[in-house]
């Protein structure tokens, strides 16, 4: 989760970021399931990973692209802000990781057959899923809509 | 069986898009009309026998809980009718086969998303359909990418992502409240509390479906979008998206789950007076025909809100037909423009003038339409503006029901003035030579006349069959 929250903070293009952010969401997804929420990890599952990423693509492919000039100043701009991040992310990995030594903190196992992932979600949040399967298409038709070259004499 | 209405289209999308060559293109649209007047049937029979088929083996596979009830069978009606209508106008206005193409996927999948809206009983599921409709309508939008499409889709983008910050909240919220996201469970999780939590989440999703809905004052999206869209995608926004997801949705809801409040009551009624007046007195001072018809749909909104917020069963029976009659006539409106804009190049009616001399069809349909908007008997607007009218007197808010009045008089007046501009008048020079619209667009426009002409004069017929029966919703 922490390299895909890196790889959003510092990637190059808004669209990588996207990607960054839904790779992130799917992990608290993972974290939702083996803190027995598996409600709340359908609808982040739902939400973040799939709707709102969608949506970012959207709006990313309705506006105008940077030129390649621009990209590398605003990365050399980005790793100057954010240039600590891994840094303090290396830093709090080990100091979690040895606090949860420590205290001996661990994941319970999902012990109740009701909280099973694939119960939940293909039993309970069926049409959720169905829903997310057309989410996706849209996204795949909005990016082969949108990112077409666009009338140039109009801008 | 319902999940058919889903299954379907989504199954016809998957294996037309396998193939890329050009007879999968050609059979797209052919598909798609084919499940739209499959919808129109199946909802007009509402036969038992038909509906409450068991499909075992999908419903083994596919195990979804889907309802349907006499307001669905009306919203089933509506959309397909309107994506018939979007569908043929798009035939002769999107003149690139893969073009034309991309939109019958977006139309299947908007038509996907509503049928969705019209039968889940889960408030996250709806939540899903809702964006879905909505994701496919930002690309419908901004399809031709030229660059007042691209605002208004981005303005409709930015509007709808804060509706749905809003309404996630108010899920999250009511979720916390009864441990479930079904219709049924927060029902009665709220039967049993009442506390600040429960109005604030109810006012945040009201709030998101009023944005969703295009009610004033969080209607600022609208006219760009409804404008700037391509002709049949304005057809279809205007027609049925913005009813199913803002209105219909919050009737649904209201009538399922939240319940009526006094006190919710008395904001539903100020919100449609306020868009009934505003969107009024807007469209008068409009140049672009598409943009006055916008600010139309506004204040047609605004009669719906009005009636609902009655809480009588009358009242809430008009907002349902006007829901019915604000898609056809509004529609048939959209279309006309469709055809105008098509043969002259512009929907500005300060270049038009004694069209319908050359486009006798257009002309007579489009009276036909503004007539019924204006509430005009014997046509089916009038109708439903009465049952709204009477409903708001006989509950006691005489003065909504003067606004009404006085606001189908203004309604008159904007709808006589773009007749005069675009239909009547002189016609000028450089639109001698001009033809009635194509054999698509003017068979949109005949269908949607004989519906509001069949629906107005066969009222009583009308009422029993699909009006009356929703008395019993009410009542539970």
């Amino acid at each position: 989760m922490l390299i895909a929250v890196l790889w959003t903070v510092m990637g190059r293009s808004l669209l990588k970021a996207t990607i960054g952010l839904a790779l992130t969401s799917a992990v608290v997804t993972i974290l939702m399931f083996r803190l027995n929420s598996p409600l709340a990890a359908v609808f982040e599952l739902s939400v973040c990973t799939g709707l709102i990423t969608v949506v970012f693509v959207s709006t990313i492919s309705l506006t105008k692209p940077l030129t390649n000039k621009e990209i590398v100043e605003l990365s050399k701009e980005r790793n100057k802000r954010f240039g600590y991040l891994p840094i303090l992310l290396i830093v709090i990995s080990i100091a979690l990781t040895f606090i949860r030594i420590r205290n001996n903190i661990i994941i319970p196992p999902v012990t109740t057959p009701e909280l099973d992932v694939r119960r939940v979600m293909w039993d309970m949040r069926q049409l959720d899923m169905l829903g997310q399967i057309i989410v996706v298409i849209i996204g795949a038709l909005g990016v082969v809509i949108l990112f077409e070259e666009r009338r140039r004499d109009e801008w | 069986m319902l999940s058919l209405l889903i299954l379907v289209p989504l199954i016809g999308i998957v294996i037309l898009n396998l193939s890329a060559r050009a007879p999968a293109r050609r059979l797209a649209f052919w598909f798609a009309l084919l499940i739209f007047i499959s919808q129109i049937l199946l909802a007009a029979c509402r036969h038992p026998v038909l509906w409450n088929v068991e499909m075992k083996q999908i419903d083994t596979f596919f195990k979804v809980s889907l309802s349907m009830d006499q307001i669905s069978f009306i919203m089933l009606l509506c959309i397909g009718i309107v994506s018939i209508a979007s569908l043929l106008v798009a035939r002769h206005t999107i003149y690139d086969e893969k073009e034309l193409f991309k939109f019958v996927n977006l139309l299947i999948i908007t038509s996907i998303g509503m049928n969705g809206i019209v039968l889940v009983k889960d408030i996250f599921t709806l939540y899903i359909f809702l964006e879905i409709t909505a994701l496919a309508s930002f690309v419908l939008i901004a399809l031709e990418k030229d660059r007042n499409a691209i605002e208004g889709s981005f303005k409709y983008l930015i509007l709808s992502a804060i509706a749905t910050i809003m309404l996630l909240t108010s899920i999250a919220l009511l979720f916390m409240v009864s441990g479930s996201t079904s219709f049924e469970a927060i029902r009665q999780a709220l039967n049993l509390a009442n506390n600040n939590i429960i109005l604030f989440a109810i006012g945040l999703f009201v709030c998101g479906l009023a944005i969703k809905g295009g009610l004033v004052p969080f209607h600022a999206w609208v006219p760009d979008a409804y404008s700037s869209a391509p002709a049949a995608v304005s057809v279809l926004l205007g027609g049925i998206v913005t009813k199913t997801v803002g209105i219909y949705t919050l009737i649904r809801l209201l009538i399922a789950v939240f319940g009526f409040d006094p006190s919710l009551k008395t904001i539903l009624l100020a919100l449609g007076a306020l868009s009934i007046v505003f969107g009024a007195l807007a469209a008068i001072g409009q140049n672009d025909m598409k943009r006055m018809l916008a600010y139309s749909s506004i204040s047609q909104v605004g009669y719906i809100i009005l009636g609902f917020g009655c809480g009588t069963f009358l009242g809430i029976a008009g907002a349902i037909f006007h829901i019915f009659n604000h898609s056809i006539f509004k529609s048939l409106l959209f279309v006309n423009s469709a055809a105008v804009e098509t043969r002259l190049g512009t929907t500005d009616m300060n270049k038009m003038g004694g069209l319908s001399s050359k486009m006798p069809i257009t002309g007579t349909t489009s009276v036909i339409g503004m007539l019924s908007a204006a509430g005009v008997p014997p046509l089916a607007g009038f109708w439903s503006k009465l049952m709204i009218i009477v409903a708001l007197w006989q509950s006691g808010s005489k003065t909504y029901s003067f606004i009404a009045i006085m606001a189908s008089v203004i309604t008159l007046a904007y709808l006589l003035i773009m007749q005069r501009k675009v239909f009547f008048g002189k016609l000028s020079i450089e639109n001698e030579n001009i033809d009635e619209a194509r054999i698509g667009i003017s068979t949109a426009s005949i269908m949607l006349a004989v519906i509001i002409i069949g629906s107005g004069v066969f009222f009583p017929l009308v009422f029993n069959k699909f009006i009356a029966p929703i008395q019993e919703l009410i009542i539970r």
